[in-house]
C-alpha cells in the first residue's frame, strides 16, 4: 500500500458470490483501485439492490451519483455506493440509461434514495420510475435544463439580479464582460488531437499533426545540402561607395549628393534654440501662487 | 393540504367509551391543519433552510425540507479546474470544517495516482483533522444549546473555536479556508511553537473551559427536558437513511471510519468511540461532547510521535518545489511552473473515498479521464441524507422541537446546497 486513503479489506470471495447471487442481471464486475463495482442490468436494479443488502449484508446506501459520457449511447451511468457495516466493504453499482428511458428506483429499498435520486433528475434529467416525489431539488424554483450534462454551458442561461427600478429580483439572459477563460493546458506532445493553432497551413504533408519536430537529417542529407550550397554561388555583394548612393534611384541620389549651405545656420539656431528650451523646461518649476480657498471661511 | 382540510376534534380520543357527546362539547374548536413555513430565514435554521411544515395545532404532521438555496455548482466548476484549483472549493462546502472536506479530496486524488506520503504530512493532516472536529463541534454544541435555550456555554465554548480558528491562521495564513491539506501532503510545514502551543492548549485550557461549559448543560433539567426522547432514531433506522457520523453512533452503532477504515495515521492512533444508547438529540449531543475529549487524546498522540521528514511527497510530478529551491534550480523553476499552469495528470479511473469528517461520512466520488482536470466530482454530503430523515424524525413533535433536532443533525449548508 502506497497511498493513505482508507484502507478497505477486499472480499476475497465476493466474485463468485456475486455471480452466484445475481446470475443474468450482473453485466460486469471489475476490481480497479482497491475498489469492488459492478454492472447491472438497468430494470433489475431494485431487485438487486434487495438481493444485495439481505444476501451480502450492505446495510447502507451511501450515495448515489450520475455521470455524463455524450459519446456513449446510453450516455447517462447511475451509481450507486453500498456499503457493509458488518463485513466494512464498499460495494460499486453501475447503472447506464439515456434521457427518455427511466431507473426503476429503489426507494422502497432505502428511503434516503429518494433525495439522491431528486438530485440525479434535478443535475442529468434522469428519470426514476416510481420515486414519490420526482421534483428538483436543488436548482432554482422553475429553473429549466439540466445543468451537469456535459453540454450545459458553466456559465448557464438566466442570471438574476434584484432590480431596483421594479423593487423586486428580475431574471435576464446571461451577460458577461468577459468569456469564461477556459486554457487548454494539454501538452502537444502528448496526445492532442486537433491541429495546433499555427499549424493551419502546415496540413498536405500526409503527417498527423502533432506528432513532433520533424526527423533530423542524417550527415549523409547534410552533405549533399552542403554540395547544393557550394553550387549556387550567392549574388554579387550590394556595396555603396558614398553616402548620395542611396539605393532609392537618381532623383534620391540627387538630393542627397548636395551639399547643405546653410548646414552652419542651421546648427547655430539650434544652439541659440537651447536656451529657449532651458527655459521652458525650467519653467513648471516656477513656484506656484498659493491655493485660493474654494468658499473657505475667509 | 388544499383540497378537503382535515378537521379535527380535540380531545375526541380522551373521552373515548364515555357517554359525552364528544362532537360538539362545549368550548371545543374544530382546528384544521395549516401549514408554515420554517425559514428561508431563521436564526435556528443554521443556514438557508426552508421547511414547509403542516401542523395539527403545535403538533408536527408533516415535514417537507426544501434545499438548494445555497446551491453554487461546485461540482459543476470542479470539472472546469485542474485538481489544484479545485481543491479551495472544498473549503467552502462545509465551512465550519474546512479541513475535514479538504482530507477526502486530497486521499481521493492520491489514490488514483498511488502517491505515497510522508509520515510527517499524514500526522500533520490527522492533528489538522482533529483540531478541526474540535472547531466544527464548539460551533455545533454551542449553537445547540442556543437553539434550545441556554446562552453562555455558547459564548464559552466559541472562545474554544476562536482558538482553533488562530492555530490553523499560524499554520496556513487562513482562519477558515485554509487549503492546507494538498495532493501529496500539506501546503507547508508549520513551526515548533505552534506543536507547543497546541500541546499546552489540549492540557489545559480545552479540558477547563470545556468543561466549565459541559457542566452547566449536560445535567441542566431544562437541556434535558429539551432533548432527552426528542427525535429517536432505532438502529435499523438509521441504518436504511444512511446515517454516519454522530448520528449513527447516537443510535448505538459504533461505527467510525477512523477506525473501520484508517487513513493517514488513524492506524496508530489509539481512541474510543462514543456511543449512544436511546438515539435521541441528547445522545447525539452527548456523542459529540466526548468526540472532543477523545479528538484532544488524538491530537496528543500526534504531537508526542509527530516524525521529522518532508511535509509533502517528493514526486516532483505532483507536488510543486519549495520556493527557495525555485530561485536556485532550472529544474524546480520548470516543475513549479507547469503544475501552476497545466498541473498534474491523473490516470484514468474512478474512486470513491470517504473520511470522517466531523458531521459524518463525506465521500468524495472522483472520476478521471487522463487529463489534468477532473471529470466527475462528486461530492457525498452528510447532511443530505440526515435532513432527508427530518421528516421521518420530527413527525408527533412539538414545533419547537425542530430546533432541537436540527440542531442535534448538525447541519451546514455550504455543504448540504454545493
Amino acid at each position: 500500500m502506497a497511498h493513505a486513503a482508507p484502507l478497505i479489506a477486499p472480499r476475497a470471495t465476493l466474485a463468485a458470490e456475486l455471480k452466484k447471487l445475481l446470475g443474468t442481471d450482473l453485466l460486469a464486475h471489475d476490481f480497479a483501485a482497491d475498489e469492488d463495482s459492478i454492472t447491472v442490468d438497468r430494470d433489475a436494479i431494485a431487485g438487486v439492490m434487495i438481493a444485495l443488502r439481505d444476501n451480502l449484508e450492505y446495510q447502507q446506501m451511501m450515495e448515489i451519483a450520475g455521470v455524463d459520457y455524450p459519446d456513449r449511447a446510453e450516455r447517462f451511468e447511475v451509481v450507486y455506493h453500498l456499503l457493509s457495516v458488518t463485513r466494512n466493504h464498499r460495494l460499486r453499482v453501475r447503472v447506464s440509461t439515456d434521457e427518455a428511458t427511466p431507473v426503476p428506483t429503489i426507494v422502497p429499498v432505502w428511503p434516503n434514495a429518494g433525495w439522491l435520486e431528486r438530485e440525479v433528475f434535478d443535475m442529468y434529467g434522469v428519470l426514476f420510475a416510481g420515486n414519490p416525489d420526482l421534483r428538483r431539488i436543488l436548482t432554482d424554483y422553475g429553473f429549466q435544463g439540466h445543468p451537469q450534462r456535459k453540454d450545459f454551458p458553466l456559465t448557464g442561461y438566466i442570471e438574476l439580479r434584484y432590480s431596483e427600478e421594479d423593487k423586486r429580483v428580475v431574471y435576464e439572459p446571461v451577460k458577461l464582460a468577459q468569456d469564461f477563460r477556459n486554457f487548454d493546458f494539454l501538452s502537444p506532445w502528448e496526445g492532442a488531437d486537433y491541429v495546433l493553432p499555427g499549424d493551419e497551413k502546415a496540413g498536405g504533408t500526409g503527417e498527423a499533426p502533432g506528432k513532433g519536430a520533424p526527423t533530423p537529417m542524417t550527415a549523409k542529407e547534410v552533405k549533399q545540402d552542403d554540395g547544393k550550397a557550394k553550387a549556387a554561388p550567392p549574388p554579387t555583394p550590394k556595396t555603396t561607395d558614398s553616402p548620395a548612393q542611396t539605393g532609392a534611384g537618381a532623383k534620391a541620389n540627387k538630393a542627397a549628393a548636395k551639399t547643405s549651405r546653410d548646414g552652419a545656420k542651421a546648427t547655430t539656431a539650434a544652439k541659440a534654440k537651447s536656451p529657449a528650451t532651458k527655459k521652458a523646461e525650467k519653467a513648471p518649476a516656477k513656484p506656484r501662487a498659493p491655493r485660493k480657498p474654494k468658499g473657505g471661511d475667509a | 393540504m388544499t383540497d378537503a382540510p382535515e378537521v379535527k376534534h380535540h380531545g375526541s380520543d380522551m373521552f373515548a367509551g364515555y357517554p359525552i357527546d364528544t362532537a360538539n362539547t362545549a368550548g371545543d374548536q374544530a382546528v384544521t391543519n395549516y401549514t408554515i413555513n420554517f425559514g428561508p430565514q431563521h436564526p435556528a435554521a443554521h443556514g438557508v433552510l426552508r421547511m414547509v411544515m403542516e401542523l395539527d395545532g403545535e403538533i408536527i404532521e408533516r415535514v417537507d425540507p426544501h434545499v438548494g438555496l445555497l446551491h453554487r455548482g461546485t461540482e459543476k466548476l470542479i470539472e472546469y479546474k485542474t485538481y489544484l484549483q479545485a481543491l479551495p472549493y472544498f473549503d467552502r462546502l462545509d465551512y465550519c470544517s474546512p479541513l475535514g472536506m479538504e482530507h477526502s479530496y486530497v486521499l481521493a486524488i492520491e489514490k488514483l495516482l498511488d502517491l505515497e506520503v510522508p509520515a510527517r504530512a499524514q500526522y500533520l493532516r490527522v492533528l489538522f483533522a482533529e483540531l478541526t472536529r474540535i472547531c466544527n463541534h464548539m460551533l455545533n454544541i454551542g449553537s445547540h444549546v442556543m437553539d434550545v435555550g441556554a446562552m453562555t456555554p455558547n459564548l464559552w465554548v466559541f472562545e474554544l473555536r476562536e482558538d482553533c480558528l488562530n492555530f490553523f491562521e499560524r499554520a496556513s495564513g487562513a482562519r477558515m479556508h485554509s487549503a492546507y491539506f494538498r495532493p501529496g501532503g500539506v501546503h507547508q510545514d508549520i513551526p515548533e511553537k505552534l506543536l507547543v502551543d497546541i500541546g499546552e492548549w489540549c492540557e489545559k485550557r480545552l479540558p477547563e473551559l470545556f468543561g466549565d461549559a459541559m457542566s452547566l448543560v449536560i445535567d441542566n433539567r431544562i437541556f434535558k427536558q429539551r432533548n432527552v426522547d426528542i427525535a429517536t432514531v432505532s438502529k435499523e433506522d438509521a441504518l436504511a437513511w444512511g446515517f454516519s457520523g454522530p448520528m449513527i453512533r447516537g443510535s448505538g452503532i459504533a461505527w467510525d471510519l477512523r477506525k473501520s477504515q484508517p487513513y493517514d495515521a488513524y492506524a496508530a492512533m489509539e481512541f474510543d468511540i462514543p456511543v449512544g444508547t436511546r438515539g435521541d438529540c441528547y445522545d447525539r449531543f452527548m456523542v459529540r461532547v466526548e468526540e472532543v475529549y477523545q479528538s484532544a487524546k488524538i491530537i496528543k498522540q500526534c504531537l508526542r510521535d509527530m516524525p521529522t521528514g518532508p511535509i509533502a511527497s517528493l514526486d516532483r510530478k505532483v507536488v510543486p518545489p519549495k520556493r527557495g529551491e525555485m530561485k536556485q534550480s532550472m529544474e524546480s523553476l520548470i516543475h513549479h511552473f507547469k503544475l501552476y499552469t497545466e498541473g498534474f495528470h491523473v490516470p484514468a479511473g474512478e474512486v470513491y473515498v470517504a473520511t470522517e469528517s466531523p458531521k459524518g461520512e463525506f465521500g468524495v466520488y472522483l472520476v478521471s479521464d487522463g487529463t489534468n482536470k477532473p471529470y466527475r466530482c462528486k461530492i457525498r454530503p452528510t447532511a443530505f441524507s440526515h435532513l432527508q430523515a427530518m421528516d421521518m424524525m420530527s413527525k408527533g413533535h412539538m414545533l419547537a422541537d425542530t430546533t432541537a433536532i436540527i440542531g442535534a443533525i448538525d447541519v451546514v449548508f455550504g455543504e448540504c446546497d454545493r
